[in-house]
C-alpha cells in the first residue's frame, strides 16, 4: 500500500478514474523543523495567532500577485481542468482535481474577504479557517508539483501553481513549512548548491570526471572551477556533478564546449541551478537564490550565462532571473541571458563543429519526455515553440531511433514526471509513483509500439524521479537518460580514436 | 405604482453593476503580477497576446482544446446571450441602429441556443461526477437564474406577448430619467425582476470572469523576459 505500490492500471494515460474520496487524504511530506524553518526567516513553529498571521499573508499576496486575486475570483467551476491533472489521474482523489484544490483555499478566500462568503457561505461553498482546514492544505498543497498542466486547459488560464505557491507561502509565514525544500534552501544559503558539496569537494569531484573523460576518449577534456576570464559561466543543477544519469549529461556539455573552442566555468559559489524558491512561492527566497548566480558572473568576470539541463531551474533563469538579479547589462548582449545549453549545442551542430556519429546511439530506440516547466513556461530560441523543438532537433541529430508518445501527453499537453514542484522526497513516494503512471503510462504504449528502450529527459528532477520510479513499471532504472549523454555518446572528438574500447 | 418601483429597481441594479464592476476592474488593474508567467508557447508580441485573446474571448479556445461537450454548451450559450442582447439594443435606441436591425432575425434561434447551452451545462453538474463534485449552490443557482431570464422571454415571444411599444416607451423613458408606465404583464415583470437581480449579482459573482479573463496573466502576458525586464513596483522596493 505505501509507497504506491497499489498502481492503477490505466488502460490510456489519460483514462479518467472514478472518484476516491480522501484517497491520499493521510499522505503529507515531512513538516520542517525550527532549524529549517529559521534560518530562511520563517517562524520555527506555529505561531499563536495563527489565524490572524494567515489572513494577514493573504491579504498581502492578494495586493501583491494580480494572479492571486484574479483566479481566486473568476474561476466558473466549469470543470474543463478537472481531468487533467496527473495526481488525479494516478490517485483518483478528487481534492487533486485542479479545481478542487484551488478550492481550499478559495473558500476560505471567499469567507473573509468577498461579499457573498462573509454573508452567504454556504451558498458558495465558503468556510472557516480551522485547524482542520490547515492540515488538509499542508497535505493537498503538497500534492501538486506546480506543472501548470491545468493552466493550459483552462478557459481563463488559471494556474493551479500560482494558488499552490501561495498556499505554500501562507503556510511557512506560520510556521509550517516542508522540511525538504526548507532544509535544501539551507544548504543552498550556506554552501552554495542543494546537495552540500563544498568547493573542495566539488573541486575533486570535477577532476575526477576530467580524468574519466580522458580514459574514455583519450583526449583531455576540461570541467573548469572558478577560472576568472573564462568567457562562459555555467550554471547546472548540482546532481549534474555526483548523480546517475546527470553526470553524463555534464560530461556531454564539457565535449561540446571543448569542441566548440570556448572557454567556460562552473562556480562554486553559484554551483546550483535550482531555486527551490520557486517551489515554496518565496519572491524573496527566489531573488536571493538567483543573485548568487549575477554575484558569480560579476566576479568571475565572464561574458555570458549558460543553463544545464533543468526544468524549473531554466523556468526560473529564463522567464525571471532578468527580473530577480537584473539588469545583466554587464554581459555580451549578443548572447541571451541566459541561455540554455540546448540553444549553443544546436547552434554547434548546425555550424558543423561537432563531429557526430548516430549509430554510437543505436543500441537506444528512445522517446522523449517535455519537462512540465521547460514545456509551459519558457522558450529556448527567440521562437514560440523552439522549447519543443530544439530539445527534438538535437535527439535526431545524434540519435537513429526516435519515438514519440502520444501527442496528448507531450509539448504544452505533457505530462509531469510526478516529482517536480518540491515533492522529490522519499516521503511522498507514493504520491509520486501514482502521479507518475500516468506519464508511464504512455512510455508503455511506446515500447510496445515501437519496442522503446529509453527515455531521455533535460530536466534534473525528471532524471531522479524516473530513475526511482521505471524500476517500478518494468524499466531498467538508467533507461532514464540526459539528452547531452546521448550528444555525449555521439561526439567524436577531435583527435579521438572513434575505436577506442572503455572498459567499464 | 409598478413602474416606479421597477424604476427604481433598475436604476439601482444599474448603479450597482456598473460601480461594483468598475470598482472590481480597478482593483485587478492596480494588483502588480509580479513576475512573467504567460503560460506557452504564448506570442512574444503585443499584437500577438491581443489575438491569442481574441481567441480566447469569441472561440474559446483552451476550453476546445480541453473538453467538446463543456465548449459546444457554453460556446452556444454565450455567442445566444450576445445575440439575444444585441436584440434587445432595439428597446434602447431610437431609431434602431442598422446593424441591430440586421441581427433581429436571429435572435429567436439565438434564444432557443442559449436555452439549450444552459440546460447542457446544467445537465453536466448532475451527471459528471466530477462536476458534480466540484459545484455549490451558488452555481446551481446561477444556471437556474439565467434559465429563468431565458425562459421567461421566450414565453413572451411565443406564449403571450407584452406590449411591446410600451415596453420600448418605458426603457427610453428609464433612459432620460422619466417614469412612463410598465405595461403590468406577470411574466414581463418576472423577466424583468430576474434581469435585475442578475445585474446586482454579478459583480459579487462568478460572472467576473467576463472582465477577470482580461486580467490573466497567465493569458495577457507577453513571452519575453530576457528581452525586457519586468519589474513589480513592490519588487523594486526590494532593490533600494
Ligand atoms: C468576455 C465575455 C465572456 C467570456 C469570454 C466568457 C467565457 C466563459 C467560459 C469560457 C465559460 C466556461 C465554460 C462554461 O462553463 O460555460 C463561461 C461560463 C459561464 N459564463 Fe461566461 N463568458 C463571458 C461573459 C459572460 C456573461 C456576460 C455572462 C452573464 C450572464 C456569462 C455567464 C456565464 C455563466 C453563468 C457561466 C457558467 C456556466 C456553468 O455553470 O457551467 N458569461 N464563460
Ligand atoms: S477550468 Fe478554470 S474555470 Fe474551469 S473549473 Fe477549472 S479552474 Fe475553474
Ligand atoms: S499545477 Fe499540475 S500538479 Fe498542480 S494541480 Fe495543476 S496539473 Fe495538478
Amino acid at each position: 500500500m505505501a509507497d504506491g505500490d497499489d498502481i492503477r492500471k490505466m488502460a490510456h494515460p489519460l483514462e479518467i478514474p472514478r472518484l476516491a474520496c480522501g484517497a491520499m487524504a493521510d499522505l503529507e511530506p515531512f513538516r520542517a523543523k525550527p532549524e529549517h524553518q529559521e534560518p530562511l526567516g520563517f517562524p520555527g513553529e506555529l505561531v499563536e495567532n495563527w489565524k490572524e498571521k494567515a489572513l494577514e499573508k493573504m491579504a498581502d499576496l492578494a495586493s501583491k500577485n494580480r494572479a492571486f486575486q484574479v483566479y481566486l475570483e473568476t474561476c466558473v467551476k466549469c470543470g474543463a481542468c478537472t481531468d487533467k491533472c496527473h495526481y488525479f489521474l494516478g490517485t483518483g482523489d478528487p481534492k487533486n482535481m485542479p479545481v478542487a484544490r484551488q478550492d481550499l483555499l478559495r473558500s476560505v478566500y471567499q469567507r473573509y474577504f468577498t461579499f457573498a462568503g462573509k454573508y452567504f457561505p454556504k451558498l458558495v461553498g465558503a468556510r472557516d479557517l480551522t485547524e482542520d482546514v490547515l492540515n488538509e492544505w499542508y497535505s493537498y498543497y503538497h500534492q501538486c508539483s506546480e506543472c501548470r498542466r491545468c493552466s493550459v486547459f483552462c478557459p481563463y488560464g488559471i494556474d493551479t501553481a500560482e494558488i499552490t505557491m501561495a498556499a505554500r507561502d501562507i503556510m511557512a509565514h506560520i510556521g509550517i513549512g516542508q522540511k525538504y525544500s526548507n532544509e535544501i534552501i539551507g544548504k543552498v544559503h550556506k554552501i552554495g548548491n542543494n546537495l552540500g558539496l563544498n568547493p573542495k569537494a566539488l573541486r575533486a569531484t570535477l577532476e575526477d570526471l576530467e580524468e574519466d573523460l580522458e580514459d574514455e576518449t583519450g583526449i583531455s577534456v576540461r570541467i573548469p572551477l572558478d577560472e576568472k576570464g573564462a568567457d562562459i559561466l555555467l550554471i547546472t543543477p548540482s546532481a549534474d556533478f555526483f548523480a546517475e544519469p546527470h553526470i553524463d549529461g555534464l560530461l556531454g556539455y564539457a565535449k561540446v564546449f571543448h569542441e566548440a573552442g570556448v572557454s567556460w566555468t562552473v562556480s562554486s559559489y553559484a554551483s546550483e541551478a535550482a531555486n527551490f524558491g520557486l517551489f515554496i512561492g518565496s519572491y524573496e527566497q527566489m531573488r536571493e537564490i538567483s543573485i548568487r548566480i549575477r554575484d558569480a558572473a560579476k566576479d568571475l568576470g565572464v561574458k555570458r550565462i549558460i543553463f544545464g539541463e533543468c526544468g524549473h531551474a531554466w523556468r526560473v533563469g529564463y522567464s525571471f532571473l532578468n527580473t530577480l538579479a537584473g539588469p545583466f547589462d554587464f554581459l555580451d548582449p549578443n548572447y541571451p541571458v541566459p541561455q540554455h545549453i540546448l540553444d549553443f549545442t544546436w547552434q554547434e551542430i548546425q555550424k558543423g563543429t561537432l563531429n557526430i556519429d548516430k549509430s554510437r546511439n543505436d543500441d537506444i530506440r528512445l522517446t522523449y519526455h517535455d519537462s512540465c516547466n521547460v514545456a509551459r513556461a519558457s522558450r529556448i530560441t527567440d521562437e514560440p515553440g523552439s522549447q519543443f523543438e530544439i530539445p527534438r532537433n538535437v535527439i535526431k541529430a545524434v540519435c537513429n531511433n526516435f519515438y514519440e508518445m502520444e501527442r496528448t501527453t507531450t509539448h504544452e499537453s505533457t505530462l509531469c514526471c510526478g516529482g517536480g514542484g518540491g515533492l522529490l522526497t522519499d516521503d511522498l513516494m507514493e504520491l509520486r509513483t501514482k502521479g507518475a503512471s500516468p506519464r508511464m503510462t504512455a512510455v508503455q504504449q511506446v515500447t510496445e509500439d515501437h519496442g522503446v528502450t529509453h527515455m531521455a529527459a533535460i530536466c534534473a528532477i525528471c532524471k531522479t524521479q524516473f530513475s526511482k520510479i521505471m524500476p517500478k513499471f518494468g524499466y531498467e532504472m538508467d533507461s532514464i537518460l540526459s539528452v547531452h549523454q546521448l550528444v555525449s555518446n555521439a561526439i567524436i572528438l577531435t583527435g579521438q580514436d572513434p575505436d577506442r574500447e572503455v572498459d567499464e | 405604482m409598478l413602474s416606479v418601483l421597477y424604476a427604481i429597481l433598475f436604476y439601482v441594479a444599474t448603479a450597482i453593476m456598473v460601480v461594483g464592476v468598475g470598482m472590481k476592474i480597478r482593483k485587478y488593474a492596480r494588483v502588480p503580477a509580479p513576475l512573467k508567467i504567460p503560460t506557452t508557447p504564448a506570442p512574444t508580441t503585443q499584437t500577438g497576446v491581443v489575438l491569442r485573446m481574441f481567441r480566447e474571448v469569441v472561440f474559446f479556445e483552451s476550453l476546445f482544446k480541453s473538453n467538446k461537450w463543456i465548449w459546444i454548451f457554453s460556446w452556444v450559450f454565450h455567442m445566444g446571450m450576445w445575440l439575444v442582447l444585441i436584440r434587445h439594443l432595439r428597446y434602447f435606441t431610437q431609431p434602431v441602429w442598422e446593424w441591430v436591425v440586421f441581427a433581429q432575425p436571429y435572435g429567436t434561434y439565438a434564444g432557443f441556443a442559449m436555452l439549450g447551452g444552459l440546460l447542457g451545462l446544467w445537465a453536466r453538474r448532475f451527471l459528471v461526477e466530477r462536476i458534480r463534485y466540484i459545484s455549490n449552490p451558488s452555481d446551481h443557482l446561477m444556471l437556474a437564474l439565467l434559465v429563468a431570464i431565458v425562459g421567461s422571454g421566450l414565453m413572451m415571444r411565443f406564449v403571450g406577448s407584452a406590449d411591446i411599444i410600451m415596453v420600448k416607451a418605458y426603457m427610453l423613458g428609464l433612459m432620460r430619467l422619466r417614469i412612463e408606465t410598465l405595461p403590468a404583464n406577470p411574466v414581463l415583470l418576472l423577466h424583468l425582476g430576474l434581469v435585475a437581480s442578475l445585474m446586482i449579482i454579478f459583480p459579487i459573482s462568478k460572472l467576473m470572469h467576463a472582465p477577470g479573463v482580461f486580467f490573466s496573466p497567465t493569458r495577457n502576458q507577453i513571452d519575453n523576459p530576457r528581452e525586457k525586464r519586468h519589474l513589480a513596483p513592490w519588487a523594486a522596493e526590494l532593490e533600494k
